[in-house]
């Protein structure tokens, strides 16, 4: 091989070339992504949040702020134990990872659990519902499929911790695994921080 | 080239081990199959939108001509556009992305090998789906809304004896799918259900597949491949890549509000109680417009291999080729809202989206100089695939200066929904595009065959397209000009619109002869062709520094790149003028690196076959058709069944390594092959 590169100039070769694992690049690739896929939803609420003559409720009209404030708080302590599970694992603290991947999974469940007590209220009490009016469909699209993220989040996390309980551990593959689904639910929260900082605080009742 | 005979287990299903026969296909992660299956797909649809397109050609040779039927014509129209965009175009470029990118960067296979299956899977099920709705799909529209003056083939068998009329249940809300038309009050039934939720599994699939070809970019390069020495084509590989991540989400939100407005009942496209319609017209061209772009990306990649090649030059202004790439597909996500000009948008917002679109042929200016800097005294081989790209540098100009004028509102307003536009965009996509990607097929078909495609019939298919092609859509300038409008199935006799309409029809027919040509062509070749050996083309780039047909293992010798156009330095010396000469040794240089290519000195390590990506991929649509049906039972079990299919499936791939352990006899592997594969 290397006499059919004699003469030429190696410069710096750039062997695997980042040095960043392929899936942690891949992962971070495919959240690229998904910030375009809410922005397209966010922007989607925003525009008829506060659009003037609709019949029935808004969304801004119901919020109820304190509660939501709860479950927001939930989800982003979610964040921490992720943190302090993947801190465990780089210790080998094998049990310490079950621990805060269980700890992680139920917040989100928690999180999960307001969302539906949430929607629960507002079409009961409300009569908001998805086919109420364009803000309301645009309401629930946007935090439906954030709850759907949510959602998927849990039940890789559950994975991950299933398969740490029947192994004993979390093998090197997996630790892989642990900080991809990190990746994930650390932009799912983000994701949360701006939906509910412009959706639910900033929201602008109708005209 | 797997190291083990026996057959391998995994904890669900025996792992598939065949090498041949439809199961080896099924089953295969190597990229160079899977670019071929997305090739032979991709151009079945080019045939079946051909057909599509032969159909309203026939319809519009003549005024008044009752062949079929307007609501026969609105479907025609649609799954000829969505066709040849989503199920030829990108899936051909894919082809080309798959086969190529690997072997351009020195890479024996992509990074994700078993997710590269799965994009090809998920496309094509995709499209089954899509077209399925021939079979399954049904469209009601209320008299008077959907057709024209209240004549609407879908309602009932307009037209008399004779009238073409089979195709009345299938989508007809454009390839753009325009709202409130596309929605459930104008477009009753299941058929653009059908499309919606078609398009949003094709669109996964492309999702999947540009994860996987950032990465590997960015991460399998040989060594000394750095990225401002990577070929043309690797490089908008990458660019396109990037531009499906970002708007193909964009994309699938608005397919979601469709489907949610069609299937679930929300209001977001619903005038009538309150919802926008502009708002699809925006989500719908910020994906629409870097779409474009994503079509004609990997053409300009191919052109600008196939132009160095046969002119014996290096790429004049290589990074600036690059980096106009790059600037165009930046600038794409900027100038959406040209599409809508005529949509009643603000004149700021009219002024800004025109200058915006303006810019554009700044980037696309220094391509086309540059590849004429590239041909300028070079030793010119006019090939079949020179010819092509030639012909591509050539079209696309026509077509990109007809853009400028749309770019130029006032203009703008005359030309919008008329013939004009077509000419405008078939030009650049098919006059671009298409002949780009026909040049690649000549230059490339070695690679697969390890022959060459005849040059007289390519010639000739060359030369009938290109009259065809002409005749065609250089007639339907002035036909928008005078009036003619876009997406009506007749036109009265006194508007004088007949006999460049009936130029027009002969020249899609002269298209489809070229057509079948090529297809003669690459089947004989296949067989009896020319027999290429290494290097038929005395080529620049790497993947011509491996055996045709390519073998498994892509490179046994995986390349240390020096520079750019690596492999033509390995053959060529300047002279002092600074001209290209032959090294003496040269052919000595090119048998021995033919001799290392095919003689691996220890076994190579593969990803294993897997059963996973289809059948994750086989998930997708039955949920597909459960959520269209989900009223029923039946389809509430669908969804179930679909879901079932798709996470098993998802658990089963996660429990499978990549490769199964193998009897080691080299503990000394080779890095860039082993240490990389990972999904």
């Amino acid at each position: 091989m290397a006499d059919l590169a004699h003469e030429m100039d190696l410069g710096h070769p750039e062997h695997e070339s980042t040095g960043i694992d392929n899936r942690k690049l891949g992962m971070w690739a495919f959240l690229s992504s998904e910030f375009l896929f809410f922005g397209a939803l966010i922007s989607n609420y925003l525009l008829y949040s506060n659009r003037a003559g609709f019949t029935g409720v808004y969304p801004s009209e119901i919020y109820d702020i304190p509660f939501t404030s709860v479950s927001s708080f939930v989800l982003l302590m979610s964040s921490l134990t992720m943190v302090l599970a993947h801190n465990a694992l780089s210790r080998g603290d094998q049990g310490g990872t079950r621990t805060w991947l269980f700890a992680t999974a139920a917040l989100g469940a928690v999180f999960l659990g307001g969302q539906v007590f949430e929607f629960t209220e507002f079409i009961t009490l409300y009569d908001m519902k998805l086919t109420t009016n364009p803000a309301a469909s645009a309401f629930y699209l946007l935090t439906g499929f954030h709850g759907t993220h949510v959602a998927i989040g849990v039940i890789m996390l559950l994975s991950l911790w299933g398969i740490s309980r029947r192994q004993g551990e979390l093998s090197e593959k997996h630790g892989m695994n642990l900080e991809l689904v990190g990746l994930y639910w650390h932009f799912v929260d983000i994701i949360w921080i701006v939906i509910f900082t412009v959706v639910y605080l900033l929201s602008v009742p109708p005209a | 080239m797997t190291a083990t005979a026996e057959r391998p287990t995994t904890t669900i299903f025996r792992r598939p081990s065949s090498t041949t026969g439809l199961w080896s296909w099924l089953t295969t992660v190597d990229h160079k199959r899977i670019g071929i299956m997305y090739g032979y797909a991709a151009f079945s649809f080019f045939l079946i939108g051909g057909i599509e397109a032969l159909l309203l050609r026939i319809q519009l040779s003549q005024a008044n001509a009752e062949f079929l039927t307007a609501g026969a014509y609105n479907a025609l129209f649609t799954m000829h556009g969505t066709t040849m965009i989503f199920l030829f175009v990108m899936p051909a470029s894919a082809a080309f992305m798959n086969y190529l990118l690997p072997l351009l960067i020195g890479a024996r296979d992509v990074a994700f090998p078993r997710l590269n299956a799965l994009s090809w899977w998920i496309f094509v099920f995709g499209a089954i789906f899509l077209y399925s709705t021939f079979f399954f799909g049904t469209s009601l529209a209320p008299v008077g809304v959907d057709g024209i003056g209240g004549i609407d083939g879908n309602l009932a068998a307009g037209g008399g004896p004779g009238t073409f009329n089979f195709l009345a249940d299938s989508p007809d809300g454009g390839w753009f799918g325009y709202q409130p038309n596309a929605g459930p009050l104008y477009s009753a039934g299941t058929a653009m259900d059908y499309w919606a939720l078609g398009l949003q599994i094709v669109g996964l699939a492309s999702l999947v597949s540009s994860v996987n070809f950032v990465v590997t970019v960015l991460n399998m390069r040989a060594k000394g491949m750095r990225l401002l020495r990577m070929p043309v084509f690797a490089w908008m590989t990458t660019v396109t890549s990037f531009l499906l991540l970002f708007s193909l989400p964009i994309i699938a939100v608005a397919l979601f509000m469709v489907t949610f407005d069609r299937q679930f009942g929300s209001l977001f496209f619903a005038a009538t109680n309150g919802g926008d319609p502009i708002l699809w017209q925006h989500l719908f061209w910020l994906f629409g417009h870097p779409e474009v772009y994503i079509l004609i990306l990997p053409a300009m990649g191919i052109v600008s291999e196939i132009l160095p090649t046969f002119s014996r030059k290096p790429l004049f202004g290589y990074s600036a080729v690059v980096f106009a790439g790059a600037a165009i597909a930046f600038l794409g996500f900027g100038v959406w809202a040209h599409h809508m000009f005529s949509s009643g948008i603000t004149p700021v917002a009219q002024a800004a989206f025109g200058l915006a679109t303006m810019t554009i042929a700044i980037p696309t200016g220094i391509k086309i100089f540059n590849w004429l800097g590239t041909m300028w005294m070079g030793r010119i081989r006019l090939t079949t695939a020179m010819l092509f790209a030639i012909g591509f540098v050539a079209m696309f100009t026509i077509g990109g200066l007809s853009g400028v004028t749309h770019a130029v509102v006032p203009s703008d307003w005359q030309q919008t929904d008329t013939y004009y536009i077509v000419a405008h965009f078939h030009y650049v996509i098919f006059g671009g595009a298409i002949f780009g990607l026909f040049g690649g097929m000549y230059y490339w078909f070695p690679k697969l065959t390890g022959r060459l495609m005849n040059e007289k019939l390519g010639k000739t298919h060359f030369w009938l397209m290109l009259l065809g092609f002409n005749l065609t859509f250089a007639p339907m300038h002035w036909l928008g000009l005078q009036g003619m409008v876009r997406r009506t199935w007749k036109y009265a006799p006194e508007t004088g619109l007949e006999p460049w309409n009936v130029a027009v029809t002969i020249g899609a027919f002269i298209i489809a002869l070229s057509i079948l040509v090529f297809i003669y062509n690459w089947f004989t070749s296949r067989r009896r062709g020319q027999e290429s050996g290494l290097d038929p083309w005395d080529a620049r780039t790497v993947e011509w520094m491996v055996p045709n047909p390519t073998p498994e293992y892509n490179f046994a010798v995986p390349p240390v790149v020096g520079s750019l156009d690596h492999f033509w330095h390995l053959k060529y010396d300047q002279d002092a003028e600074g001209r290209a000469v032959r090294k003496p040794d040269g052919d000595e240089i090119v048998a021995r690196i033919e001799y290392e290519q095919l003689n691996p000195a220890e076994p190579i390590h593969l990803p294993n076959p897997s059963y996973f990506p289809v059948l994750v991929a086989l998930g997708l649509p039955i949920m597909f058709y459960g959520i269209i049906y989900h009223e029923t039972l039946w389809g509430k079990a669908l969804i179930a069944v679909g879901a079932i299919i798709t996470l098993g499936s998802l658990i089963g791939w996660g429990m499978e390594p990549l490769e199964e352990p193998h009897h080691v006899e080299h503990e000394d592997h080779d890095q860039v092959g082993e240490a990389s594969f990972d999904g």
